[in-house]
């Protein structure tokens, strides 16, 4: 009956454990992905619309501040630097920094008017470092060609390195490249780092087209499917592992009971004799097994957590909140399992014949 | 009518007749030996009177009530409430004390009572052993525990399956006492044994011989 309660109890740490991590996984790894940048992009929602700051600030309402981990907004500009052609992106550097964590800065983010942050790739053509200063030359399109443009002197404060085209631009701010370009606020696209699943982003861009006619939200597919695509592998893996868990207990309780009523055969066999019904058989049985099946169940519920808990802490680095509900779920599925464990050997106790056992066969 | 009534039992397996054509009766009161060599019939009489096992052939009347045909759900409580089993190996669940073993037949049969089940203890005279575990008793003792646990429901018959089969003379003896109080307070006795000497304490001996009921004695030295 120990190894019964063991592999109850085992059992259900695996499944109390791998529950509680099944419903943290979507927000430890949304968490996770949070790193890899940007998942849902603002546009305008037409040539015409009005994509400023303002409406970014009104679409930015639309989403939870607590599920919102960044929101960058992008006015790109053709530039010349050392007559090279560059393209200027002009950024809320904060905004930036929280939505593309993965971005690797060889020094410092700008932190105010007048500083830049190269690219590596446009650094190393320009032969800039940090602490360097680049000349900016803005011309409009439409320019005559002996007009000089307008320049304007930027410090690199760093190089960024983000394994991408970022690496080819040079990044100022909103200010500086208003006062250099005199764009007026319209702006090219906000990128918006939101830590919610494929269907919550979809939900939350609908919600954005709404609140905000100027702008049209969209999800960066290419984030938003891979982390679906891993978050329903480890799902499944989850799912999967708990099943054959459970299974494996399943085929080790009715083992047990197997070996529980082979061994009590005769006491079975005296009972009957005595005038146990088969009820009477099978309810004190089941009564055992389901009572094994609770306590295993409340036992690996607490178990189940500590493990849970020491796996988020060793993978996602951060804790897990108990959730009461896996409590009774784990207890239910534990008298479920050594319920259905129990079925066999219970049927092969009622078919012992009391006269055949009486008999010492 | 008789308490209990075998009317032209046979008990058929295969090619094999372990009972052929056995009647006889038992009245209330009576102490009746069944006797017989190994394979003579002697166990299957047992279970088809035990109510564990249903006649090929044959009607089994218990007070008037033909119970060859009941359902096995029918025979158990029949056997719940009617029997009351001696085993030659005593068969006591070795994790429980001799009145909780006692009591063990209460739990099946109505509600447990351990002043009952005392009683019933204090009557095979074991009260002061009634804490004690079957390893903690000797053979006589865990047979006389046997008997309280046939005796507590108050059966309409004790059936008694080689009771001194594993019991030195003394402990013999003791049981054989306790039959013959048994006998005295107005129960009826079926004893299955091959010992002589049980059987001739008997008021009658039925002898099986082959499955059929070769003879049956009545004990001319029979004292109530």
């Amino acid at each position: 009956m120990l190894v019964a309660l063991l592999a109850i109890a085992i059992g259900a740490t695996i499944l109390s454990g791998l529950v509680t991590i099944y419903y943290d996984v979507p927000r430890q790894m949304g968490a996770q992905f949070r790193n890899y940048g940007a998942n849902m992009l603002l546009m305008p929602a037409s040539a015409d619309a009005d994509f400023n700051e303002e409406a970014i600030e009104q679409a930015k309402s639309a989403v939870n501040k607590d599920l919102l981990v960044g929101a960058a907004p992008y006015r790109y500009e053709s530039v010349t630097i050392n007559d090279q052609p560059v393209i200027a992106a002009a950024t809320n550097m904060d905004g930036a920094k929280a939505a593309s964590p993965y971005w690797y800065v060889n020094g410092a983010w700008p932190t105010q008017n007048g500083e830049a942050m190269v690219g590596k790739s446009l650094a190393a053509v320009l032969g800039v470092k940090e602490g360097g200063t680049v000349s900016v030359i803005y011309k409009e399109e439409d320019a005559k060609e002996d007009d000089k443009g307008k320049t304007a002197d930027f410090t690199v404060t760093g190089i960024l390195e983000t394994g991408g085209t970022e690496e080819d631009y040079i990044f100022i701010s909103l200010e500086d490249m208003s006062a250099l370009t005199g764009f007026g606020g319209r702006l090219d696209v906000a990128e918006l780092s939101i830590s919610a699943s494929k269907d919550e982003l979809q939900a939350i861009a609908d919600k954005i087209s709404t609140v905000s006619p100027a702008v049209s939200a969209r999800l960066v597919k290419r984030v938003t499917q891979s982390e679906t695509t891993v978050l329903t592998k480890l799902q499944a893996l989850v799912f999967l592992v708990t099943s054959v868990v459970l299974l494996l207990t399943m085929i080790c309780v009715a083992t047990t009971m197997m070996a529980v009523v082979a061994e009590r055969r005769k006491e079975i066999g005296l009972r009957k004799a005595l005038g146990a019904s088969n009820a009477g058989i099978i309810g004190e049985f089941m009564g055992e097994g389901l009572l094994l099946g609770g306590f295993g169940g409340l036992l690996g519920a607490g178990f189940g957590f500590a493990f849970a808990q020491a796996v988020s802490m060793n993978v996602f680095n951060s804790s897990i909140s108990f959730r009461f509900i896996i409590l009774p779920l784990t207890v239910l599925v534990s008298v479920a399992v050594t319920g259905l464990a129990c079925l066999l050997p219970v049927r092969s106790a009622t078919d012992v014949d009391p006269a055949l056992v009486l008999k010492g066969e | 009518m008789s308490l209990l009534e075998l009317k032209n039992i046979s008990k058929i397996y295969g090619d094999l007749k372990a009972l052929d054509d056995v009647s006889f009766k038992v009245e209330k009161g009576d102490w009746v030996a069944i006797m017989g060599p190994s394979g003579s019939g002697k166990s299957t009489m047992m279970n088809i009177v035990g109510c564990m096992d249903k006649p090929s052939l044959g009607q089994v009347l218990l007070d008037g009530a033909d119970i060859s045909k009941e359902s096995d759900k029918s025979l158990t409580n029949i056997r719940r409430d009617k029997i009351g089993l001696i085993f030659q190996q005593f068969h006591l669940v070795n994790y429980l004390t001799a009145v909780e073993n006692v009591m063990v037949s209460q739990y099946y049969h109505s509600m447990p009572d351990e002043k009952e089940a005392l009683a019933a203890l204090e009557r095979v005279g074991l009260k002061d052993r009634a804490k004690h575990l079957p390893s903690q008793l000797s053979g006589g003792e865990q047979q006389r525990v046997c008997i309280a646990r046939a005796l507590i429901n108050y059966p309409e018959i004790v059936l008694a399956d080689e009771p001194t089969g594993n019991l030195d003379e003394a402990n013999e003896n003791i049981v054989i006492d306790i039959f013959k109080q048994l006998h005295r307070e107005g129960t009826t006795l079926i004893v299955v044994t091959h010992d002589p000497e049980v059987a001739e304490v008997a008021q009658r001996t039925l002898v099986l011989e082959h499955g059929r009921l070769a003879k049956e004695i009545v004990n001319p030295n029979f004292k109530d």
